[in-house]
Parts: C-alpha cells; structure tokens; sequence
C-alpha cells in the first residue's frame, strides 16, 4: 500500500474555466457580478430596480439561473437588454461551463456589464467561480439575521452584502444591527448596502457602489494591459 | 445539495489518475474540506458511496480531513485557529487579522496497492 499525494483541488475543472473567462471579461474589460441569495431573498427584484436605473444606451447584459422555467428571464427582459435563461435542470447551482456556453454566441465586445443571477440558494453557488469580479450577496428581512453565521461560506466570498427588503423591518422581528454585526464577524470589513426594492430607499448607496467597483475593475483593465 | 456533483469531480479525479497509474488499485481517497467551502461532509460522503456503488471502484472509501478556519494576526503574525467566530488574537489581543485557510476544497491523497 502507498499513499500518492495529490494536492489539487476538487472543482479545478470548474476553476480552469472560470479563470479562462476571467480573462476573456478582463480583455474586454467587461466587468461581471455574480449574485447569490437564498429563493425569495430579491435578487430579480434588484435587477429589475437597476435595470430602470440604467440609461437606455447602458451595455448591460443578464444570465440568470433557475432550475426551471423562464420567468425571471421574461421579467428582465421587459427592459430592453440583452438576457439569456440558463435553465439547469436540477442542478442547484451555475457553474462555469454554463456561463461559457451561454455566452457562445454573444457578442461580449458589446458589452460593459454582465449581471449573473444565480439559482436561489445560500450554500451550493458559493463553490462554484464564475469568473466574476464580485459576488454580491443578497440577505432579506424576511429571513434571520442569523443567515451569516449559519452559512458563512457565501458570506465570507461576496464582496457585497445586500440587506434588501428594509420596508418589512416595521412588521418582522428581523433585527437589522444584529445581521450587519453578524456578517462583519463571518467577513469583517464587508461592505453592505441596506436597501428597499419595494420602496427604492438606499437604492442610490447601491448604484453608487455599483458604479465605483465598476470603475475600480475598469482601472484594474487597464494597468493590467498596460494602459495607464 | 450540490454534494453529489462534488463527489462527482473527486471520482472523475480518482479515475483520471488511475488511469496515469496503468490501472493501480485505488484503495482509498482523502480530501481535504475547510468549514468555509460549504461543503456538507456527510452529504459528500453519501454521495460518494452511491457513486461508487457497483462500480469498478467499490469498494472505495472517502476519508475527509475537515479543516477550521485559520487566521494570521496583522499585528504580532501568530497563526490561530478561529473557534466560534472568534477573531482577536490569543498571542497579542489585537482584532486585526486576516484569513489565510479554511475554504479548502482539494484532493489530498490516493491510496494505491502497489502493483
């Protein structure tokens, strides 16, 4: 008997491919975020909030991910951007193959922006790179403020923490302080944003934040190629 | 529950190396899991098992190393172990500190029985 070392990771598969469009979205400096929430948290909410934000020129393009129908799909298509419904049949999670299949016949030198949405689902998408920028997670007042401590992983990855659905906090037991406290622990130093889909309040901290990572990422582009 | 799919790339990893290996009996596979992957050990072993099941590879037992979340202190450089969120480091007491392991997600080691 003899125990071969192999010390490699498990998704490196996965991993060759995200950083293969990585480097594609650098290239063209297109800048990527890829969105994770539990079902129900407003990641479509919050699309469709930004979507009518955008000027009509913006050129942004959407991969969103369900295991089935195209709903989400149909409700981001109502704002004249490009959006593809990758539809995985089961499958809990994106994972990188889909984005590079779904992106086949697009034309990425068309675009700024790409917004990935991904399954609902707190745990499974946080193993898997996208090759995105950033990944934004998506935490709701409907739900516990305790959802950072039980699923550490997604909050420890995202950049972003996006506490949506603030015009419940009147009629729910969500305590607001204790969710901010609880991420910082999981990832200190995050950055959040508190917002209503509903009501558009702390919409502007977001786009800000939205358009300053985009520029933060453009710069990077450019030392990265050698333009600056 | 992606689990299984993981427990799916750990086979598909099993089996590229046996074939470097001319068919080697592979008699177990360790893997390495940090408590920030997200990865349910249980969930991946049974997973494992139901994919190894009348296979070839039966019987083929998954060991799985679970690995806490590790930090180094920005201050004094100490490397400590996080328990329960606690990040002060226990050398010096500063709350500065920056994580350096724990999201481990690899294949660690094939056992073979030697040809």
């Amino acid at each position: 008997m003899s125990r071969l070392p192999l010390e490699q990771k498990v998704l490196s598969e996965n991993d060759r491919i995200a950083q293969r469009l990585r480097e594609r979205f650098l290239a063209r400096g297109l800048f990527c975020l890829n969105f994770i929430s539990s079902p129900g948290a407003g990641k479509t909410s919050l699309l469709e909030r930004t979507l009518e934000r955008f000027p009509t020129g913006e050129r942004v393009a959407l991969l969103t991910g369900d295991i089935q129908t195209d709903n989400d799909a149909k409700r981001l298509a109502r704002f004249g951007f490009p959006v593809k419904q990758i539809t995985t049949g089961g499958t809990c999670h994106l994972d990188a193959r889909m984005i590079e299949r779904a992106l086949e016949d697009w034309p990425l030198e068309s675009l700024d922006t790409l917004l990935i949405e991904n399954v609902g689902n707190l745990v499974c998408p946080s193993s898997y790179d996208l090759g995105e920028a950033a990944k934004v997670v998506v935490l709701s007042a409907a739900e516990g403020e305790d959802k950072p401590l039980k699923y550490p992983a997604i909050f420890f990855k995202a950049e972003l923490l996006i506490l949506n659905k603030t015009d419940l906090l009147p009629y729910v037991s969500f305590d607001l302080a204790q969710a901010r406290a609880n991420a910082l622990q999981v990832h200190p130093g995050m950055e959040i944003v508190e917002l209503s889909c509903k009501t558009g309040a702390g919409f502007e901290d977001w786009m800000k934040w939205l358009a300053r990572r985009r520029e933060s990422a453009k710069a990077g582009t450019m030392l990265a190629s050698g333009q600056v | 529950m992606h689990e299984l799919s993981i427990a799916n790339s750990i086979l598909e990893a099993v089996r590229k190396e046996r074939e470097r290996l001319n068919g080697a009996r592979v008699t177990k596979v360790g893997v390495r899991i940090g408590e920030l992957a997200g990865v349910d050990p249980e969930a991946l072993s049974f997973g494992f098992e139901v994919l190894v099941k009348d296979t070839d590879f039966e019987p083929l037992p998954l060991a799985i190393e679970s690995v806490p979340r590790r930090h180094e202190c920005s201050q004094c450089r100490h490397v400590f172990t996080v328990v329960d969120y606690r990040m002060d480091c226990p050398a010096c007491g500063s709350t500065d500190s920056r994580c350096i392991g724990g999201d481990e997600l690899e294949l660690a080691y094939l056992e073979v029985e030697e040809l």
